[in-house]
């Protein structure tokens, strides 16, 4: 059952498949018996390719999300981790014959159970789901008719929690991830009418359509004989739906059927307004983190400068604790981690998880700065009897600033940058609209090349501020 | 009559040396008094503990009727009044290198006495005209000569009108022409009242500027009096020192 485990029976290269163990069981997870392997219904189908190829599967973790890109690039031969089978990813790649029939189905709260059983009893809601899948397109082409506001999410934990504590209303996404996010946390209820059915499939690259056949004809072959039965029974997803599924796909050699959601290939031109959007939410939030930025850091410089050691010391630890941690670590606690004391709004966690961030960068600026004015133009505002407090803002402030200034431009552009991460507690600005885009269009190329400009349009004239502004101060 | 500078006894130490080893001394207000000494004297420990910028250990500092306190340099809330009796001019003239002339000098009125700006501009620019650097009032410090840099910055120091003018060493930067002009800018100032202590080891410029000289040496005043008994026909030893070494040196 366990990849890996097989011995090479042959001299056959080994099956390097991809999958993303952190999408989790009953796809692919992280064996707790054995962390370096994993297990899962798509490390069952592997192992049974690889057996009928005669080739050993080793597993490739690969980001969801970039799956399809990864095979195409040649980095495993089969991707497999609950592919969905679409029209465009027919197009890019070869697909094998879906393995496995899943429904889109909606998770409620208990109270809204009455409320809202369908998408069209969500309009104008809050309804989460997973970027990049199927459900996502449904609920985008939806949201465009004036139907439900979608809220993406990177993982397919979080939709859950954040539906259990009211940040969302609704989630959509497979079966198999609802029911197993109600086994683990509960508290919520799945409508039994789905609102659509989709397919698993094996993804492999373009070119690849030898490989494929003989992956499809092992497929029906487990299918006929009951070993695909048997793994999805042992992992608690086979009904009688599953076996009717199967009937038809081994009556019928087309290669089955495809999520029935009816939407068309989005183009540049479609994509741009939302690409500039996004490009207004990048800029906003780098704004106004870079303000709370500016404004803490002022005041953790002050202190760590001006204070008595009680003050300093609770300062000093905020500085370093926060320079020594990764950003999106500091994120996902505040958005996620916090949950149960301040349930606070994606915006407005981002705006502050990147604030208060920067600040203790921006803190450190400001003190070196401050400490670099010379102590005889302190104290001759002394003697000429300002106060401490009229010296800094007068004298030592305005000095310091000055210095601070090109390492501050240079913070500002990095943040901008950096209000990329914020995606993952489920902002969508103009990194994660561009993976969006490129998802859709099945390249990077163009989406690539425009989110460049952007960033390059918002950060270029900031530099050129900067440049302007030391020289008219170092003239003075 | 009332000193505007009464110095008593003062002893004041720099870690575990002794810089001031009981230094008693006194201006009054018209009178420019040199303060004299090789480098490392204690003429700048001396000033700094008059403008409160320093601390002594014992002895009395009292500047304008106000009484300075032996011990730690108390905060600048309780220095309000010392603060409109002294200002101080530094050797390295610490113009506030982001403000105009204009704005150096009436910082202080604005932000210190709550003047209004008409009201400080009119002062400063009277001030400025007075020592002759009128026409850079929109300059930056850097922009400024050595000469012009100093008088913007006596002008600086006088603008809230002290009783007392410190300068600390305020020939170092200047050639000899400057020298006499600054001089005679003093003159004009101890005439119209203020009470000057100037630091400094320029045995020429004392001479022809001060009214007093008092010499300074291992921390106590060794001798005192006219620039002509003190520098003129000296024997003290410490005091001959001081005639032989170079009118100009770097800061002590």
């Amino acid at each position: 059952m366990l990849a890996g485990c097989v011995p090479a029976s042959t001299g056959h290269a080994p099956l390097r498949w991809g999958g993303d163990a952190e999408g989790g069981a009953p796809f692919v997870e992280a064996d707790p018996a054995n962390p370096a392997k994993v297990r899962g219904f798509d490390v069952d189908i592997t192992q049974m390719i690889g057996h009928g190829l005669h080739r050993e599967p080793v597993f490739v973790q690969v980001a969801w999300a970039s799956i399809e890109a990864s095979v195409e690039r040649g980095d495993f031969s089969i991707g497999m981790s609950g592919v969905e089978d679409r029209p465009e990813l027919r197009q890019r790649h070869a697909v094998s014959i879906p393995y496995f029939e899943f429904r889109e189905v909606l998770a409620v709260r208990f109270t809204d159970s009455v409320r809202y059983r369908t998408l069209a009893d969500l309009a104008g809601r809050r309804v989460a789901t997973l970027g990049g899948t199927g459900a996502y397109q449904m609920l985008l082409d939806q949201q465009s008719r004036g139907g439900p506001i979608v809220v993406s999410y990177d993982d397919d934990v979080h939709p859950y929690s954040d539906l259990v504590a009211g940040r969302v209303d609704a989630v959509l996404l497979d079966n198999i991830i609802a029911d197993r996010s109600l086994r683990r946390t509960g508290g919520f209820y799945i409508q039994p009418v789905p609102v659509a059915t989709g397919h698993y499939v094996a993804v492999l690259a373009h070119a690849d359509t030898a490989l494929r056949d003989s992956v499809n004809t092992i497929l029906r072959a487990r299918m006929r004989d009951g070993s695909l039965e048997k793994s999805f029974r042992a992992w608690h997803v086979w009904d009688s739906s599953q076996a009717r599924y199967f009937s038809r796909v081994l009556a019928d050699s087309s290669g089955g059927r495809v999520l029935s959601v009816d939407r068309g290939v989005w183009s540049v031109r479609s994509y741009l307004p939302a690409l500039l959007r996004a490009a207004g939410i990048t800029l906003l939030l780098s704004c106004l983190a870079m303000m709370l930025a500016v404004l803490v850091g002022i005041a953790v410089a002050a202190g760590r400068v001006y204070g008595s050691a009680v003050v300093r010391a609770p300062l000093t630890i905020y500085v370093e604790l926060i320079r020594g941690t990764p950003v999106l670590l500091q994120l996902f606690v505040l958005y996620y981690g916090l949950s149960a004391l301040v349930r606070l709004p994606a915006f407005l966690a981002a705006v502050l998880g990147l604030g208060l961030n920067y600040a203790a960068y921006e803190s450190e600026i400001y003190r070196a700065a401050l400490q670099a004015i010379p102590r005889s133009q302190l104290e001759a505002g002394r003697t000429l009897g300002l106060s401490e407090v009229q010296i800094l803002r007068l004298v030592r402030g305005p000095q310091a600033l000055r210095l601070a200034l090109a390492p501050m431009t240079n913070d500002f552009v990095a943040l901008l940058k950096d209000s990329s991460l914020v995606s993952v507690i489920t902002v969508v600005e103009l990194t994660k609209q561009t993976a969006i885009y490129a998802t859709n269009i099945g390249s990077w190329v163009v989406p690539g090349l425009l989110c460049s400009a952007i960033y390059l349009a918002l950060s270029l004239p900031l530099s050129r501020l900067a440049r302007v502004l030391e020289r008219k101060w170092s003239h003075a | 009559m009332t000193q505007a500078l009464d110095v008593r006894d003062v002893h004041a130490s720099r870690g575990a040396h002794e810089v001031l080893r009981g230094v008693t001394i006194d201006v009054a207000p018209g009178e420019i008094c040199a303060l004299m000494g090789t480098s490392g004297a204690g003429k700048t420990t001396m000033l700094r503990a008059i403008a409160a910028l320093g601390p002594f250990d014992s002895g009395s500092i009292v500047v304008d009727g106000f009484a300075l306190t032996p011990g730690p340099v108390p905060p600048e809330s309780k220095l309000r009044v010392l603060r409109r009796s002294v200002g101080m001019v530094f050797q390295a003239q610490s113009l506030f290198e982001h403000l105009t002339v204009m704005d150096n000098v009436t910082l202080a009125l604005v932000h210190a006495l709550g003047w209004t700006r008409e009201r400080a501009e009119s002062e400063a620019l009277a001030l400025l005209t007075t020592l002759g650097v009128a026409h850079r009032v929109s300059a930056y410090p850097r922009q400024l000569s050595g000469g012009e840099a100093q008088r913007v910055a006596i002008a600086r120091a006088l603008a809230p009108d002290p009783t007392l003018l410190l300068l600390d060493e305020p020939t170092s930067a200047l050639d000899p022409a400057r020298r006499g002009s600054l001089g005679e800018v003093l003159r004009a100032l101890a005439a119209e009242g203020h009470a000057l202590l100037i630091s400094t080891h320029d045995v020429d410029f004392a001479e022809a500027f001060a009214d007093r000289v008092a010499v300074l040496a291992n921390g106590v005043v060794v001798e005192e009096g006219s620039p002509r008994e003190v520098l003129s026909d000296s024997t003290h030893a410490d005091t001959r020192a001081l005639l032989r070494s170079p009118s100009t040196e770097p800061r002590e």
